[in-house]
Formats: structure tokens, sequence, C-alpha cells
């Protein structure tokens, strides 16, 4: 399994939950909290995140910071 | 939260373009602008033109494109971005110069300069964001609006003996001998975007080559204007939207 992480600017999100339908891991969820701007923001509910950069594509505010790990460190492991 | 990240071993993969400005989107929840205005600029800094790009921002939703783009950046009259694009192409000729423009700039008020403009075959890439509605002054009909479609203007459903028929600027502009390369694409699912990413990629390549007019529509979505939920919106577009803008290559250098 590809281990990956996402960061998120949480003060830019506006919760359109746009990223959440396009997670193929489901790895994402809205917060209950909100941000300076009034929006709930959406945050990371588990470690099943595979670094697939699907939210970041289609996130229309540029929040996320995909982070994978490389492929040569994969080739090591098998 | 987030300094709890493992981050160890792992490389980035996916940031926000450095191209694109702090301040953040002004834009409604869910509206494509944002992506349509990322991929531009991702496109930009992946081919290292910042300093020889010049977009012309239109007015409309995307009138403060220029705070979001870090690039030379010029404000044109209503529907006039592509004449001024003209003026600053062929002044500058060894620029990069492009124009984004919603639906009610382009194909309502626009329409003369548009057609004018690719008809001339002047050499800039033209980016039309297509979401068949006025979106900043309330969800009024556009020239784009689907036959039915209630609007703020229209709230019995746009009827084509009173009000016409959807514009396809796209299919028209393609028949223009200026035209090199007209395409058609959306940014409501990842694999759209990415498609829409290599459209875009082409049409700065195409001018690169000095080959004419290259013409991408976005399709794209309004929540606010149709006034539903970014998700539903999306659903919408590829219900509604989808069969009458069909997605995909209209022009290909080389295939007429």
């Amino acid at each position: 399994m590809i281990k990956g992480t996402v960061k998120i600017a949480t003060e830019l999100c506006k919760g359109c939950e746009l990223c959440i339908a396009a997670c193929p891991q489901d790895c994402l969820t809205l917060t209950n909290n909100i941000n300076l701007k009034g929006y709930k923001f959406v945050e990371l509910k588990n470690d099943t995140c595979t670094g697939c950069t699907n939210c970041a594509l289609v996130c229309p505010d540029a929040v996320f910071t995909v982070y994978r790990q490389p492929k040569a460190s994969l080739k090591k492991a098998v | 939260m987030e300094d709890n990240l493992v981050l160890e071993g792992l490389e980035v993969v996916y940031h926000k373009p450095d191209t694109l400005t702090e301040a953040p989107f002004h834009y409604c929840p869910g509206c494509g602008h944002g992506v349509a205005h990322r991929l531009i600029m991702e496109v930009v800094e992946e081919m290292g033109i910042e300093e020889q790009t010049i977009g012309i921002a239109p007015v409309g939703c995307s009138v403060f494109a220029y705070h979001y783009m870090k690039i030379d950046m010029q404000e044109a009259a209503h529907g006039r971005a592509c004449a001024v694009a003209t003026g600053v192409k062929r002044l500058l000729p060894e620029k990069y110069v492009f124009t984004y423009q919603g639906d009610g700039d382009l194909a309502a008020i626009g329409t003369a300069e548009t057609i004018h403009t690719v008809n001339r075959g002047e050499n800039l890439a033209i980016f039309f964001i297509n979401n068949a509605i006025y979106g900043m002054t309330g969800g009024q009909m556009a020239p784009t609006s689907l036959c039915h479609q209630v609007t703020s203007t229209s709230p019995y459903g746009r009827e084509e003996k009173a009000m016409g028929f959807p514009l396809k600027m796209t299919e028209l502009v393609a028949h223009l001998p200026g035209a090199y390369y007209v395409t058609r694409q959306a940014v409501h699912t990842p694999n759209a975007v990415r498609k829409c990413k290599k459209a875009i990629r082409n049409a700065f390549e195409y001018q690169k080559e000095n080959k004419g007019t290259c013409f991408v529509e976005i399709v794209s979505n309004c929540p606010s204007g149709w006034r539903l939920t970014p998700l539903d919106s999306q659903k919408w577009l590829e219900e509604n939207m989808l069969p009458m803008y069909k997605l995909g290559d209209i022009k290909l250098p080389g295939k007429d």
C-alpha cells in the first residue's frame, strides 16, 4: 500500500465537500469547527491516504499539499 | 493537528502553484473558477513562462483574476478581452497572451470581438468558462443557458421561441479558418481536470509555435446561480450540461 498524506490550508477552505466526494479512500471529513471566514473545513479522518492527488485536483481553493512515498522506496520494500 | 503529520520519507507530489498569490479566492464554495485559475497558473509555472505571460481579465465573476494570478494582467472592458489581447499580442509578439472570459463576457456582449479575433487567427489563447448563467449579477439567463433552464430572468424556464437556443460558441468558432485548436473540457471530476490541464498546456504550446488562435472552453458549475449545493451542482452539470455541451476536441491541428 502506498503511503501518503495531505496538508490542508484550513483558512482557505470553504467546505464545499467536493474533495470528500472525490477521495477514493474516504479519508476526508468535514469538521464541526469553523475557520475565520465562517466555513466548516475539511480534515483527514484516518491514515488511509495514498497521496493520489484527487482531492487537490478538484479543490477550487487549492488548499491541499499532497505528500506521497517516493517510488524508489517502494521498490526497496518489495 | 497539522504539526502531528508524519512527513518523513514522503515527497511533495502536489502543491499550490507559486504563480497563484496568497489571496484567498472570492468565489463561492465549489465554484469551478478556482480550478480553472489554478490549472492555467500550473501550466504557466511548469512551462516557466511567468515572466513572458500576459493575461487579460474579463468582467464577470472572474473580474478579480489579476488579484490571484502572479503574472502581468490587464483588465478589459466588458466583452473586449479578445480585442485587448489582440493589441497586446501585436505589440509584444514574443509574449504569451491569454484571455480568461466567462460566458456572459465572451458569448453575450463580446461575441463580435471573439468571432473576429478567431477569424483573424490572432496568435493567442482564449479560455472560455461556461457555466450557463450570469453568476456575478445574480443568476440571470445567459446566451449559453440550457433550454427550459430556470434562472432569475426565466422563472418558467428558457423558452426557445422567445429566448432562443443555447449558443455553442465553441462549435461556432471551430469552423473559422483562423482557429487552430478548439476543444471543450470540464473541471467536475479529477479525470476531467487532468484532461483540461492538458488542453490548456496544448494551447500554450501552440502559441509558442505561432500556430493561430487556440480556444479552450471549460464547462463549469455555478452552485449559487443554479441554487444547488456544490455536490448537487456537479451532478446537474453532468446530467444536463454535458449532453448539450459535449466534451472533447472539436478542431485538432492537422484534422479537419
